[in-house]
């Protein structure tokens, strides 16, 4: 009898802090699968968040670092520019990404820096409390919009990926998403052409992950990934939005 | 003849592999764990397991290991 599934090597055999049935450990984990499959181990330079992720780096064993909120671009640019030999990838929640990182993200971005950005998206702002977040689709009840959120008061959801993708610096751009089986392994194919990219000299890769957040959707993890697959998967439609290769 | 094996200590019992198992393999278990959670088992008495690794792909706390 061979063993044909267990956890990848590069993630450290510890308990995640995260709740039952949160996509972040599904996320680690394929971003290991595919530092593994590459073999990029030994070069590779994660950026942490802050938000539910901040902890990564206890996950992960390879070298990671932390950026202040938002800031996982900007940190990821220096990074990549004094060491242009390493793999540097940030890893992102939408608070920090959509929210307080806007700036350094259009801009890295915009810049075309050679760097892999992984964007979580849960529609929610997960450490804090279940505030709502700048991808808080419309009429979504959180902590701070009970009643729904509203159009005129909090505006509209805010599209990374469709942002992004009009930008002359970006060369990748994909939305996927880990509520099935399915959907978990497309995603891993768009993380490891996303690193690949990178390996090959690409500009700026994004690939947007919508990920269950049960505790703050409020929800049972069943009815989040269903949430997902029936609610939020229409707002946020799964797909490659830009993908130009070498310029 | 394929089978899964379930860490029940870190298992946190949020059920996706239940719901996932296309042979319906896995229940939720009846005993807690050292969480205090009731972690997920391998209830395979028909011997339908196919080991197509759903359950362990949807997995978030990699407690799955599957054997084919």
């Amino acid at each position: 009898m061979r063993k044909v599934f267990s956890k990848p090597n590069s993630m450290k055999d510890t308990v995640t802090h995260y709740c039952p049935g949160c996509g972040h450990g599904i996320v680690h984990r394929i971003i290991c699968e595919v530092i593994d499959e590459l073999g990029i181990r030994e070069k590779v330079i994660g950026i942490a968040p802050v938000g539910c992720a901040v902890l990564a780096y206890d996950y992960w064993d390879f070298d990671v670092t932390e950026a202040a909120h938002g800031r996982v671009p900007a940190v990821a640019t220096g990074i990549k520019r004094v060491n242009p030999e390493n793999i540097v990838f940030g890893y992102q929640g939408d608070g920090d990404l959509a929210a307080i990182g806007t700036a350094e993200t259009v801009h890295a971005a915009n810049r075309g820096e050679n760097i892999t950005i992984i964007f979580v998206n849960n529609a929610v702002y997960g450490m804090t409390g279940g505030q709502m977040a700048p991808t808080t689709i419309l009429n979504q009840k959180t902590s701070t919009t009970p009643l729904g959120r509203d159009r005129k008061t909090h505006g509209f959801p805010l599209k990374v990926c469709e942002l992004l993708s009009v930008l002359p610096g970006v060369s990748y751009a994909e939305r996927v998403s880990v509520h099935s089986p399915a959907h978990v392994l497309k995603a891993k194919k768009a993380i490891k052409k996303s690193f690949q990219n990178q390996i090959d000299g690409f500009d700026f890769s994004v690939v947007e992950v919508l990920s269950p957040c049960p505790t703050y959707l409020g929800m049972t993890p069943e009815k989040a990934v269903k949430w997902i697959d029936e609610t939020m998967s229409k707002v946020y439609p799964l797909g490659r939005f830009k993908d130009r290769g070498k310029e | 003849m394929p089978k899964i094996e379930i860490n029940r200590e870190r298992c946190k019992g949020c059920g996706l592999c239940v719901l996932y198992c296309p042979k319906s393999c896995i229940k939720q278990g009846a005993s807690v764990n050292g969480k205090g959670v009731f972690p997920v088992m391998f209830a395979d008495k028909s011997k339908a397991c196919t080991g197509c690794s759903f359950c362990a792909i949807i997995c978030p706390d990699t407690c799955i290991e599957v054997y084919k």
